[in-house]
């Protein structure tokens, strides 16, 4: 998805002119957005603090600003200056964080982001962005273009099949209908469960409905959804994300589900492990297994409600 | 301004300083105090009608309001809702509802970050004025400062001056107790690269030479370091670290406002 940001970053500052900050990242990805910036793409050095806040800053004199670097540096280590300089004021600054989830995998867990969108979601103003395919970036990036205000971009890998359909961009999608039971999920990590879902039906027959959600505060719930939520309570709701459960979509859901007072009698959450003691680390793929997020995990759940 | 309007101005100034305080029960007045003559000369004489002020130090929010109310920015009835509930005026700056507030400062190391923000965008607009931020010298123990100094020498930031209220107290000691290796300031300045000159705080003759320079160009970055006194003026306050916490009771301030040289 870096590279599908940098094609189309350099599509929106064609249309309409904006500062790009980088906390010294993006090599071999960047470069061509630096050569069409100019001037207004400004490495900032290894100094994330500053740069957020001084993104707030040229954001108050009226010029957008994007800041970029891996997510952990872009949303946890200038957490206040988000919260203080961007938030509280309300300013066009626009976060891309790079490698959401267990993304950066065996780089470890200082490169991990797996508490961000919950952290960044609990501040006033904020929206954040979670692409689910390569596709999304585009319409992604030009509506944070198009709203004025704070948001915030997790960037992870497309990891859909070739052979998927994928709907266009919407902050809720519908890529499968199913009886058997509901399954919401977060970012990329659809493409594991979209791989389960398609290994349960071969081998055990049964359907699922796969939404993808790649927005919060999470939208109101789809009325087909909802609708399936509230008249059968007894199907399975299931939401997998690869962030922690505290401030993930899973809570946000079923708070919105509470307010609708539907209560899905069989509902699991399928969400990051964090890091067990004594397991050691590795790959992303190595951490899904770990919390249970893979595509084999998910089947072996999916077969067994079938 | 000559130099007795802005001693009659900041007499005045620092009398509504002083009756806010009172009135709102609120601390933080040594470190008003030592920051006054600066910010308030800023604020009538030095700066334009394009130019921003920063406080970076937001705990000195009451010299920034008497400054703006000493210039008409503030009206006497905004003055006194200070702290109270549904006011803009906290103890520390809310910004963006008054022009002369742009931010909400009082966590150390964000103003400056913000400032040189502030001088980037305006450059890259082509737009002019000249930002002035005020920090203190215990939030220079802040990284972020630097990150910032950094920063904003790397980016030629010309149109940014730096001012530092350096009263040497800070939260809870001096700073060559709790940061003896950032002393002396000045030479951290010039070790970034910045053009500096050290001044007296409470020197109007000092401080109108100093602001009255005109602003950096060619990509000179300028910090004032304003050798100061935590509650400069009132004598029982006078280099003492726990006026940057006590609120007055009704006999220190009668001698407060005696010192100052109005009617108790």
């Amino acid at each position: 998805m870096r590279n599908a940001l940098c094609d189309t970053l350099i599509s929106l500052y064609k249309q309409n002119r904006f500062l790009f900050m980088t906390g010294d990242l993006g090599f071999m990805a960047l470069e061509p957005l630096r050569a069409i910036m100019g001037g207004d793409f400004v490495n900032a050095g290894v100094a994330e603090q500053n740069m957020v806040s001084a993104a707030a800053g040229v954001a108050h004199t009226g010029l957008q600003t994007w800041v970029y670097s891996i997510a952990p540096f872009a949303y946890a280590r200038p957490f206040e200056q988000i919260r203080n300089d961007v938030c509280l004021h309300d300013l066009d600054v626009k976060i891309v964080g790079n490698g959401g989830g267990y993304a950066y995998g065996y780089m470890g867990a200082t490169h991990h982001a797996i508490e961000d969108y919950g952290v960044m979601a609990a501040l006033q103003n904020m929206i954040c962005h979670i692409p689910a395919f390569a596709g999304d970036v585009l319409p992604i990036a030009r509506r944070m273009q198009q709203t004025p205000g704070p948001a915030y971009l997790r960037l992870g890998r497309h990891e859909m099949p070739v052979e998927a359909v994928l709907p266009d961009y919407a902050p809720w999608r519908e890529l499968l209908s199913g009886e058997s039971g509901n399954i919401v999920v977060v970012g990329p990590v659809v493409g594991q469960v979209y791989q389960a879902v398609q290994s349960v039906m071969a081998k055990k027959g049964g359907s699922f409905g796969l939404w993808v959600l790649t927005e919060l505060p999470v939208p109101e719930i789809p009325q087909g959804l909802r609708e399936s939520i509230v008249q059968h309570p007894e199907k399975p709701l299931i939401i997998v994300e690869e962030h922690v459960a505290h401030g993930g979509v899973g809570m946000a859901i079923c708070h919105l589900l509470a307010k609708l007072g539907a209560s899905p009698r069989n509902f699991r959450h399928l969400h990051a492990a964090g890091y067990l003691k004594g397991s050691g680390y590795g790959t992303q793929q190595f951490h899904r297994k770990q919390s249970g997020i893979d595509a084999e995990s998910v089947e072996l759940l999916l077969g067994g409600l079938v | 301004m000559n130099h007795d309007t802005f001693l009659t101005t900041l007499r005045r100034t620092k009398l509504r300083l002083l009756k806010m305080h009172k009135q709102a029960n609120a601390g933080h007045i040594g470190g008003n105090l030592s920051a006054l003559d600066a910010v308030l000369l800023l604020h009538v004489e030095t700066m334009g009608p394009s130019d921003y002020f920063v406080l970076s130090k937001g705990h000195s929010a009451g010299a920034l309001y008497a400054s703006l109310w000493a210039t008409g920015k503030l009206s006497e009835e905004q003055l006194l809702t200070y702290t109270r509930d549904g006011s803009f005026l906290a103890a520390h700056p809310s910004g963006g509802w008054h022009p002369g507030i742009p931010f909400s400062t009082g966590s150390l190391g964000h103003g400056i970050s913000l400032a040189s923000g502030v001088a980037l965008g305006w450059k890259l607009l082509r737009k002019p004025g000249h930002v002035y931020c005020l920090m203190s010298d215990g939030e220079l123990q802040e990284g972020s400062c630097w990150e910032a100094f950094t920063f904003a020498k790397q980016h030629g930031l010309d149109n940014l001056t730096v001012l530092v209220d350096h009263n040497g107290l800070q939260g809870f000691g001096r700073v060559e107790e709790v940061a003896a290796p950032m002393l002396p300031l000045s030479q951290k300045f010039v070790a970034f690269g910045w053009e500096v000159t050290t001044v007296d705080g409470h020197s109007y003759a000092d401080l109108h030479a100093a602001l009255v320079t005109p602003a950096g160009e060619g990509g000179r970055t300028r910090a004032i370091i304003l050798k100061t006194v935590k509650g400069h003026g009132v004598s029982f306050m006078e280099d003492k670290m726990e006026w940057h916490y006590l609120p007055m009771n009704d006999e220190q301030y009668e001698q407060a406002v005696r010192e100052v040289g109005g009617a108790s």
